[in-house]
């Protein structure tokens, strides 16, 4: 039994030792929206974040994550009225295709803006490094552009 | 069977999305409710009225009245919400608000006050028995390259109106927009015929517009929610006019696809995610051989495992059953399943590669036309993986008689009577419930449904509970569906002036070993092209834009090679060829003029150019690539006209052509399954990567409006990727790469 902050509520999870914490969110919570792509840390599908960082949670033991606040997809807006940045910006640009990759992408794009609000598209490819295999990088791009400070004075 | 359609599974509306998410599952009881179905089911709903081509006239050949064959497509309620069933799934291609956007605009509603829902998977919704039936009363003949806007395969194509057979003529494509109208149009000459009615006017006297009828004379109008329940007691019109494309108001304008809201929160449920109360999960590991079996398993150290329940034995695979995934997976991993090799365990790449030479080198082509300048040139393409971004996954029961099973599929139909097959079943005790894809790309079409096999036998096993199954990636990999491996021979000879007098080609057979795909468009006199069959122990499938995946490369490659010996520039050596092609030749003019070809660009970038027409569309990209210090091709932008005839919904085409390129990218420059033991050596993402955004160029797209029949979009994008990008690198580099993946020596 382990216990954590999921989505800012503490939540018990009944699984064994070494269950990584995807599928442990996945199988206790009922939130489905973290996905399974790789299960070896190489596409990012199953991102989340662990203390505000983005962090591949197919490759993380629940155990490491005792006692720490973890954030999902459905635990990334403020209020369910009320959309994440990213999240809006993902539906401005109409960035999803398929849509199975994008849970990741935004937990990871959201992460990446919280240290660096204007990145450029090399921080952006250096900083996330997931697979999308419909191919929506451009308008990933475009709608991280979107976000930076200076974007919206552009705007004005 | 069509009672097993509801059971509580309509998505809730996510509470943080905004109202307007205009996706939902369609169920029968969103439909029925207290209502009387009447007659064959023209009233539907608590109020709702159904105005489709749901009359007894419509009846298919063969079908008596009431036996349920005709299905839905358009519902207005009192409210003046008009509701859309369309049958066929959703994978990120856009469809559902394409062909959602091609009825309102010709019913003229008020795309706010539309939703889209998705049909389920029921023999009603074949719906080839009602566009067959439709056109059938309404006399129209499909043109025959009308092809459904933003479509992904043909195949899928055919799938979406239920038609199964396996390669979908484009007949068959074409009722899809075509039908779509109809049925628009129909409705709104059933709404005027009511407003005509009972405004006491005639009916020549009244407009539609915005979900309205109006009466421009005495100002009098009504919504088509007023004129609904009158409106669905009046005889279908004969023959509905269409409009005219001039007359669009909604094509053609960008719109939002419905399908978005809930991928960006995670609510959107794929077949990944289903959860059935009292589940099991399990993991599975086949034969890494194509065809091999199972010779024998130690079960002990899986059921030694924590969690595991059920150790199952198929012919050709174990799978092991467990409270969760992991436990499952662990379960898996500690077995040391034995397989026969089928007789294969000796087959490598290398082999295969040296009888596909062997199978060409039987099928010569004769040197005629002597005299002329020859060139001679020879093409490979290697086995791809569809690699959707989901892992196969499906969630089986089989309790009490029935199988229900959940999935995501291209073909619920056809996953159904796979399903029934499998539990030895009929189709009526089945149900499917289907879900989100994460990725298609063609992995899930009809022929294809081996997962959901596998999950049907497990069920079996543990029957009466439910158990999902989950491919690994590494299962994912081996076991695919694969672009078939193809080799290409070309001679051609050319005149004093460069140009072709012909042009021979022998290539390797794929499953759709496709001529067609294979013929150039260019102006040349003899022709001759000839596909030679060799069977392959690997499965191969549809992969995204089919043939044209493999010819477009070819065919694009060696028309440079020509331009080159004949000392011509690409780009106006193709457009002297195409002179007789004025569509090909606008498309071409197009992207050479967006990549400004023949200025100057940066020192160690060149350019490079390929046309290829798919799925009713014709695509010209010109790629812009660089060689980075350690010999990697970078490609930093693709320009893409496209000539589609007609884009539906800007903005989801955009996108298509955008992917398209992206995929098209992987496969120039990454991806390679190849054979070793005679199972695929590829396992995960490190041995068969994609393009991430650091190679993800920069894409700017062009569309023209031609007038020519709607053609695809999601596939044509990805065949002139890889020419684009071989025949920059040849300009950059003067090395001629002949093998995909494209590698500098
Ligand atoms: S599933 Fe975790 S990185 Fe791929
Ligand atoms: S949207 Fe399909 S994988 Fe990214």
């Amino acid at each position: 039994m382990v216990e954590l902050t999921l989505n800012g509520r503490s939540v018990q999870l009944d699984v064994a030792d070494g269950t990584p914490l995807l599928w442990a969110i996945r199988e206790q919570t009922g939130l489905t929206g973290t996905k399974f792509g790789c299960g070896i840390g190489a596409c990012g599908a199953c991102t989340v974040h662990v203390g505000g960082r983005a962090v591949r949670s197919c490759s993380v033991p629940v155990e490491s994550v005792v006692g720490q606040s973890v954030t999902t997809i459905e635990g990334l807006a403020d209020s369910p009225t009320q959309l994440h940045p990213v999240q809006r910006a993902w539906i401005e640009h109409q960035v999803p295709q398929c849509g199975y990759c994008q849970s990741g992408m935004i937990m990871a794009v959201a992460a990446l803006l919280e240290s660096n609000p204007a990145p450029s598209d090399d921080e952006i490819a250096a900083a996330v490094t997931n697979i999308c295999r419909c191919g929506t990088y451009q308008r990933i791009r475009n709608a991280v552009h979107s976000l930076a400070p200076a974007a919206e004075v552009r705007n004005v | 069977m069509s009672e097993q359609m509801q059971q509580g599974q309509e998505p809730q509306p996510p509470q943080d999305q905004p109202k307007r998410s205009r996706l939902r599952k369609w169920t029968r009881r969103a439909f029925i409710g207290a209502g009387a179905a009447a007659g064959g089911g023209l009233v539907l709903g608590v109020g709702g009225v159904l105005l489709a081509p749901n009359r007894l006239k419509y009846l298919p050949p063969g079908a008596t009245p009431g036996d349920g064959q005709l299905g839905t497509w358009i519902k207005i309620s009192p409210d003046n919400l008009t509701t859309v069933l369309i049958p066929h799934c959703e994978m990120g291609q856009g469809a559902l608000t394409g062909l959602g956007m091609l009825l309102a605009e010709e019913l003229d509603a008020d795309w706010n006050l539309v939703e889209i829902q998705q049909a389920p998977a029921e023999d009603v919704y074949a719906n080839g028995y009602i566009i067959n039936a439709f056109l059938g009363e309404v006399g129209f003949t499909p043109p025959g390259w009308l092809q459904l806007p933003l479509d992904f395969t043909a195949f899928k194509m055919a799938d979406i109106f239920g038609i199964m057979t396996t390669g979908g003529s484009t007949s068959t494509r074409g009722t899809g927009a075509f039908g779509m109208r109809l049925a628009g149009a129909s409705a709104r000459a059933m709404l005027l015929e009511a407003g005509a009615e009972q405004f006491g006017v005639p009916v020549e006297e009244l407009g539609a517009r915005g979900s309205r009828v109006t009466h421009a004379g005495s100002g009098r109008s009504a919504t088509y929610g007023e004129l609904a329940a009158l409106a669905s007691t009046l005889d279908l019109p004969r023959r509905p006019t269409l409009k005219s494309r001039e007359e669009f108001v909604l094509v053609g304008t960008p719109r939002q696809r419905a399908d978005i809201p809930s991928k960006v929160v995670g609510a959107a449920q794929y077949g990944m995610d289903v959860v059935v109360p009292d589940m099991l999960y399990a993991a599975i590991t086949k034969a890494p051989i194509p065809g091999g079996q199972l010779t024998s398993v130690d079960q002990a150290p899986a059921r030694a495992v924590a969690g595991v329940r059920e150790v199952v034995l198929l012919p050709d695979a174990v799978a092991v059953v467990a409270d969760g995934y992991w436990q499952a997976s662990q379960g898996l991993a500690a077995l040391s399943p034995q397989f026969t090799d089928a007789g294969v365990g000796g087959v490598d790449s290398e082999q295969i590669h040296a009888r596909h030479t062997a199978a060409i080198d039987a099928e010569p082509i004769e040197a005629t036309l002597e005299g002329a300048r020859a060139v001679t040139a020879e093409y490979r393409v290697p086995y791809l993986h569809h690699a959707t971004m989901e892992p196969m996954a499906a969630t089986a029961r089989l309790a009490e008689g029935r199988l229900d099973v959940w999935a995501g599929t291209q073909d619920p139909l056809s996953t159904r009577r796979v399903a029934a097959e499998a539990a030895e079943l009929d189709v009526e005790q089945v149900t499917i419930y289907n879900q989100q894809l994460g990725g298609g790309f063609g992995r899930r079409l009809p022929g294809t449904y081996d997962y959901v096999e596998q999950a049907v036998h497990v069920a079996k096993a543990i029957s009466p509970r439910a158990v999902k199954l989950i491919w690994s990636r590494e299962e994912d990999m081996q076991h695919g569906y694969y672009r078939p491996c193809v080799h290409s021979r070309f001679r051609a000879a050319l005149n004093s002036m460069g140009r072709p007098l012909s042009w021979a080609n022998r290539f390797t057979g794929s499953r759709f070993g496709d001529v067609g795909a294979a013929t150039p468009r260019y102006g040349i006199e003899e022709i001759d092209v000839r596909a030679v069959p060799l069977p392959v122990h690997l499965r191969t499938g549809a992969w995204r834009s089919v043939a044209a995946s493999q010819h477009g490369f070819f065919v694009e490659s060696f028309v440079d090679e020509l331009a080159n010996t004949a000392g011509r520039d690409p780009f106006e050596y193709r457009r002297d060829l195409l002179e007789d092609e004025p569509r090909h030749r606008a498309v071409l003019e197009r992207a050479a003029e967006m990549a400004q070809w023949g200025t100057a660009l940066p020192e160690g970038h060149a350019r490079g150019i390929a046309i290829v027409e798919s799925f009713g569309s014709i695509v010209a990209h010109v790629a812009e690539v660089s060689v980075d210090e350690s010999g990697s091709i970078r490609v930093h932008r693709v320009h893409s006209a496209v000539d589609c005839g007609l884009v539906v919904n800007p903005n989801g085409a955009e996108a298509q052509i955008q992917g398209g390129v992206v995929f098209g990218l992987g496969a120039a420059l990454m991806h390679e399954i190849t054979v070793e033991g005679g199972a695929v050596a590829q396992r995960n993402f490190p041995q068969y990567d994609m393009i991430r955004l650091a190679q993800a160029p920069v894409v700017s797209v062009s569309f023209i409006n031609s007038g020519a029949p709607i053609g695809g979009l999601g596939e044509p994008g990805v065949p002139p990727v890889a020419p684009a990008v071989a025949n920059a690198v040849f300009a950059l580099t003067g090395q001629r790469l002949r093998t995909l993946p494209l590698r500098l020596t």
